[in-house]
């Protein structure tokens, strides 16, 4: 097991951030706070993977960083936007810069492929003819192109989740979440999208991964930041999974 | 908002009509059912008015004239009772006129044996009322009148007629509401359900940035369109149902059609789509729109 805890440092400029936490802190009730005084910086372009058990306080972060939860204290920052400051209203456009990938893929079981990836784009009211070029692209990309008539029921988990990451990445987010994005899926699935992963991020996005896949995470040898009851107790450059026990 | 942005929305919710057809159906069903018997219920709520109407119509006041009376003063009197307001409408019977029509009602024949005339003191003014329940005010009017010598009134008619029009203003007022209370529970309840069920859907549209316009839109829609044709069932069923119960009292009992006589279907129907309509279109919008709202905080 990893003994060695290396804190990453964060650096003087935000400009370069895409996400940074100061001191943030969420108790859902009296008691142990789901997140303790956590602070986190994450430069634009990163590949990073949060770890940790159940109840760690990952979701939590997830959440945080959605506009999901509002943290009992600290700041929350992404892309150079104050989370906590937002208006109900300014809420979509700011998820709009955001790709979110679920462990449960939440596609719209009613619409097809394409439909699935398109709505990301009627959300933020693209023009059709934009719509049909861009729709069809992202899903080549995923290596989706011949399915685009299918339902989600008709697809494998491994398929589903593709839809999921098109229809994260087809507004171009600047940072990419993928909360679990291999819990429901085979390891030949599961490094399939992984490797898609690290494709969008080579492209400049930023990824944060929360995971379990011990094997991924210590294959891929990105950051790795590991928490334990709502605080971080690694962030290594190159990291692996460490075990708590 | 772009124009295609809002086709979009308009398709999404018709869309969601059939997709979601036994929601539809059960929406529908039960708009249909409550507005159905609130169709029903004001359609002979209103009938009902219309007989005690008619029957107020009926009902006059006989102002008998002193003997004698010069025609100057029975014109000056008429004008004075013209005037007033709980009026409708005055009808002056000469003692001769008085005399022929009582002769003619009673059956007595051949009149011309009568060498004079028995009501030779009874020319007299038939005045209608407006409002039946102004009767009291018009007599006690009246009686201070010159030339006036006796007020006829059928106080009892008029006092059992004011007092069913209060009875039925007050039930139809209680029985509207508590229909449109039920009613408005019943449907925002089948509304809610049907769009809880798919709160996952909702949420997915906030998570990736939807507007709450945008995420509602298709669903409003939905329920517009649904409150549409739940109004629009009932109103085709009342007004078959109401055209062959008007048939049906007419060849089955031709006399009670004589006595009283339906409002015509047109005349119910003027009040009755509009109330339908707007009851059935409101109660889908505010249901859908409430229903959404409660999952919209993602």
């Amino acid at each position: 097991m990893k003994t060695t805890r290396t804190r990453r440092r964060t650096g003087a400029g935000t400009a370069d951030k895409a996400i940074i936490l100061e001191h943030v802190s969420k108790a859902y009730t009296v008691g142990v706070p789901a997140l303790n005084d956590v602070t986190l910086h994450i430069n634009k372009g990163e590949f990073v993977f949060i770890v940790g058990d159940s109840g760690s306080g990952k979701s939590t972060l997830i959440k945080l960083l959605l506009r999901e939860l509002l943290p009992t204290s600290g700041r929350v920052i992404v892309n150079g936007t104050d989370v906590g400051r937002l208006k109900r209203r300014q809420i979509p456009k700011f998820r709009r810069s955001l790709g979110v990938v679920f462990q449960d893929f939440r596609l719209l079981k009613d619409r097809n492929v394409y439909e699935n990836v398109a709505f990301a784009q009627r959300i933020i009211q693209m023009p059709n003819r934009e719509i049909r070029r861009n729709v069809p692209s992202i899903l080549s990309t995923v290596g989706l192109a011949g399915k685009y008539k299918a339902r989600p029921k008709q697809l494998s988990g491994g398929e589903q989740q593709r839809v999921a990451l098109a229809r994260a990445l087809v507004n171009k987010p600047q940072i990419l979440l993928a909360d679990e994005p291999t819990g429901n899926l085979d390891p030949k699935n599961s490094w399939d999208i992984m490797n898609l992963l690290e494709k969008i991020n080579n492209n400049g996005t930023t990824v944060l991964v929360v995971t379990h896949n011990r094997e991924i995470v210590n294959a891929m040898q990105k950051r790795v930041i590991t928490m334990k009851k709502g605080i971080i107790v690694s962030d290594e450059e190159k990291g692996g999974y460490i075990d708590e026990d | 908002m772009r124009i295609n942005t809002l086709f979009y929305c308009i398709w999404q919710g018709i869309r969601n009509i059939f997709k979601n057809k036994w929601f539809t159906l059960a929406s529908v069903a039960t708009i249909s059912a409550c507005l159905f018997l609130f169709g029903l219920f004001y359609s002979i709520l209103t009938n009902f008015q219309h007989i005690v109407r008619n029957a107020e119509k009926e009902l006059c006041v006989s102002a008998l004239l002193e003997s004698g009376i010069s025609d100057e003063r029975v014109a000056e009197i008429r004008g004075m009772i013209v005037r007033r307001t709980e009026v409708s409408k005055v009808e002056f019977m000469s003692a001769e006129e008085t005399w022929i029509q009582f002769a003619e009602e009673s059956n007595f024949g051949d009149i011309s044996i009568f060498t004079e005339n028995p009501l030779e003191d009874c020319a007299h003014f038939d005045i209608y009322l407006s409002d039946v329940s102004m009767q009291p005010t018009l007599v006690s009017y009246l009686e201070s009148v010159e030339g006036i010598r006796k007020v006829n009134q059928s106080f009892l008619t008029a006092q059992a007629l004011t007092g069913v029009n209060a009875i039925i203003g007050y039930v139809s007022i209680g029985i509207i509401v508590i229909l449109f209370l039920v009613s408005i529970f019943l449907i925002s309840n089948t509304v809610s359900i049907g769009i809880s069920v798919r709160k996952e859907e909702i949420q997915i549209m906030k998570y990736i940035g939807a507007t709450d316009f945008f995420t509602r839109a298709p669903f409003v829609i939905e329920g517009i369109v649904i409150g549409l044709i739940g109004s629009f069932v009932p109103l085709i069923g009342v007004y078959f149902i109401y055209n062959e119960a008007m048939m049906y009292v007419a060849r089955r009992f031709p006399s009670l059609s004589q006595l009283f006589a339906f409002v015509p279907v047109e005349s119910v129907f003027a009040n009755l789509v509009p109330v339908c309509v707007g009851l059935g279109v409101g109660i889908g919008f505010i249901g859908s729109f409430t229903t959404v709202r409660k999952h919209l905080s993602v």
